[in-house]
């Protein structure tokens, strides 16, 4: 799993729409035909998903079910916009000019406002209610969630993540994309491939995959098939059970994500280092810098804005992380994080009011990103 | 921002002249941390291949004293995690996944064209505030969601999945499509209006084409982000094993401890091929659109 930049830095030049007559209009009529055109394509979709709900209920032909899936999925949505044009184009021009943006732009902003600002909101109210979220409770939750120490536990390793992976996948990101572009171009892609490759793995299967590293097996009980403690018992150690021991074990499961998010992290930064000009380099080469004087002189300077994105995205994706933690201990033996918690209180214990809680934490946390990001974004629409 | 442009070649990846000496440290830190990162899928793909009581008694770099001992390797691991309910799974995720991925970019590139180029009232304060919301947690949206599709029975069926990664996909998508289809010559858009052509048929003729590499590189986006999904599959689609998607049926199987051990190996790998086997294909827009998102392009 991924997550894409969520920080953008460069100038783009976008141009103003065309202008067109009527676009502006703001009477009544020409708002409820623009709230209808919007909405008619989200509740076509809504009346079609709960007649398909009854498909998969009486029929399991698999089969069936992914035909269905595919049409609708591929075709139907299409098909739908193009019956909405031919509506609008029906209409008077200057009419159908105000109502086309909203046929085209509305089912997003619906979708949106159901799936995300709607929960946004109604997750801030739940947070100040009840477990079943019958009554308000003031502040209740949120002063649990700070007191007890299981929430507390949480939120500690929560910010040694935050802390720990980011340093770790943009470091040796960096290190990689830097050494690596002094290769010749088939071996540096071949390496960069390598690296990217987890990328692809599910944190599901990347947890599977740290199992074989961190298997443990008590003496006595046969030969370990965990790498780690071959190795270790190889240098005479004892066998650990590694996501057992207090702290550390944290610092074991943040490696799994460090392995996953590296690859990110090294092939923004490659990008960015290449497009570092040439003569910049060959500038202060000849000025007798050495390698490490270049790097650390010319080429972090150069780059640093990639790096403040890079590093932020890969801190949310890190801040957000859930199934790593809860496949490989289940939150057990104190290496639970906000986000596992919060699943964990929602699904397993039934308690909304603190599961929203910990969401809302969630969220605050990255409200500084979030304005950082609408202003960069002004910025660079203001000087386009 | 051009999503697409290649990278102007403003310096050639192995440094010229002067520093070969340099060359070789770099070259063992890269085979180093190269091998690092592969050693634990190489691992899991070598045990995915033992008989079981090899998988439970000896670690998979054993194999390397008895590498051509062809009495050693099986199938039998694959064959019993299709049966045991993944060849279902990998069907669940299919049917799970095409619409999930069809759907959000279908609605965000219409969204996309008119933000770029149609006018309407709010058009800059909507589009600002998607821009805000492609950090907000999607943990805020689990249990108000839930609410709903309880609600209207909608919880455990695949249009309840396809609909929120739809919404939760969107923002990401709109914002992309947008700057890249934005930053086409306005000069096009003009000459296709001068000629009568229809915003719908300016998009669907000019726009749509024009912008394959940036659907491209959204699409392989999506697509890895739904299929390697576990927290949405699990929160709307559930446990229900005629149901579930790859990813829960893989935590399910984990989670039954020693006891399927020899089992995670193969399993694990029929969770990931697909996304490889894409990955490895569309590695290049996957990458462009990685670049796009984050640094000059």
């Amino acid at each position: 799993m991924t997550t894409p930049p969520v920080l953008v830095e460069t100038p783009s030049e976008i141009r103003r729409p065309l202008s067109e007559p009527g676009a502006q209009s703001n009477s009544l009529q020409v708002w409820l035909l623009r709230l209808a055109s919007a909405l008619i394509i989200p509740a076509v979709l809504a009346v079609f998903f709960v007649t398909f709900e009854f498909l998969q209920r009486e029929d399991t032909n698999k089969i069936l079910q992914v035909i269905v899936a595919l049409i609708v999925g591929v075709g139907g949505v299409w098909a739908l916009f193009w019956a909405m044009d031919r509506a609008i184009t029906a209409m008077p021009d200057r009419l159908g000019t105000a109502v086309r943006p909203f046929a085209f732009a509305g089912p997003a902003m619906v979708l949106l406002g159901f799936y995300l600002v709607y929960p946004a909101v109604r997750t801030f109210i739940l947070s100040f209610q009840n477990a079943s979220g019958t009554e308000f409770v003031g502040l209740s939750n949120f002063v649990t969630i700070f007191t007890d120490s299981v929430y507390l536990i949480s939120m500690r390793n929560s910010v040694i993540w935050v802390l720990v992976v980011p340093l770790l996948a943009v470091g040796i990101g960096l290190g990689f994309a830097t050494l690596a572009d002094k290769l010749g171009s088939k071996s540096e892609s071949a390496a960069k491939s390598l690296i990217f490759l987890p990328m692809a793995i599910s944190f599901v299967g990347a947890s599977v995959v740290w199992r074989f590293i961190y298997n443990f097996r008590p003496e006595g009980f046969g030969e370990q098939i965990g790498l780690l403690n071959a190795v270790w018992t190889a240098f005479g150690g004892s066998p650990v059970n590694w996501l057992q021991v207090p702290l550390w074990n944290n610092l074991f499961l943040m490696v799994i994500l460090v392995w996953l998010q590296t690859g990110f992290a090294m092939v923004i930064l490659s990008s960015a280092i290449k497009a570092v000009p040439d003569d910049m380099l060959e500038a202060a080469r000849l000025d007798g810098a050495n390698e490490w004087e270049v790097f650390r002189r010319i080429v972090i300077p150069t780059i640093a804005s990639t790096l403040v994105v890079v590093w932020t995205t890969v801190i949310i994706t890190t801040w957000k992380v859930f199934d790593i933690v809860f496949v490989m201990t289940g939150g057990g033996f104190d290496t639970s994080v906000v986000a596992e918690r919060m699943v964990t209180e929602f699904f397993t214990f039934g308690n909304d009011g603190i599961g929203a809680a910990l969401a809302v934490v969630l969220f605050l946390a990255v409200i500084p990103i979030l304005v950082i990001n609408i202003k960069r974004f002004k910025e660079q629409e203001a000087t386009r | 921002m051009t999503a697409t442009a290649t990278k102007p070649a403003v310096h050639t990846s192995s440094q010229e002249s002067g520093n070969r000496g340099s060359r070789v440290p770099a070259v063992l830190v890269v085979a180093f941390i190269a091998a690092l990162w592969t050693v634990p899928s190489l691992g899991l793909l070598i045990n995915s291949f033992r008989a079981p009581t090899d998988i439970r008694g000896s670690g998979w770099w054993t194999v390397f004293g008895d590498l051509f001992n062809s009495a050693a390797w099986t199938l039998e691991n694959y064959t019993t995690v299709l049966e045991e309910g993944f060849a279902n799974a990998f069907a669940n995720t299919v049917a799970v996944t095409i619409p999930a991925v069809a759907i959000p970019v279908t609605v965000a590139a219409f969204a996309a064209y008119a933000f770029a180029w149609m006018e309407f009232p709010g058009r800059n304060l909507i589009f600002v505030s998607i821009v805000g919301l492609m950090v907000v947690p999607l943990q805020m949206a689990l249990i108000p969601i839930l609410r709903v599709y309880t609600g209207l029975d909608l919880n455990g069926t695949y249009p309840a999945v396809w609909l929120a990664h739809a919404g939760f996909g969107l923002p990401l998508a709109v914002y992309l499509l947008r700057n890249y289809m934005g930053s086409l010559p306005s000069s096009l858009i003009e000459s296709a209006r001068i000629d009568g052509a229809s915003h719908f048929t300016t998009f669907t003729r000019l726009i749509i084409p024009l912008s394959t590499p940036v659907i491209a590189s959204l699409a392989i986006f999506q697509f890895l982000w739904v299929w390697n999904d576990f927290l949405v599959a699990l929160v709307f689609l559930g446990f229900d094993p005629t149901n579930r998607v790859l990813t829960v049926e893989l935590s399910d199987l984990a989670g039954r401890g020693e006891g399927a051990l020899n089992l995670l190996p193969a399993a694990a790998f029929v969770t990931m091929i697909l996304p490889l086997v894409v990955f490895f294909a569309l590695q290049r827009f996957f990458v462009r659109g990685l670049t796009a998102g984050g640094v000059k392009g």
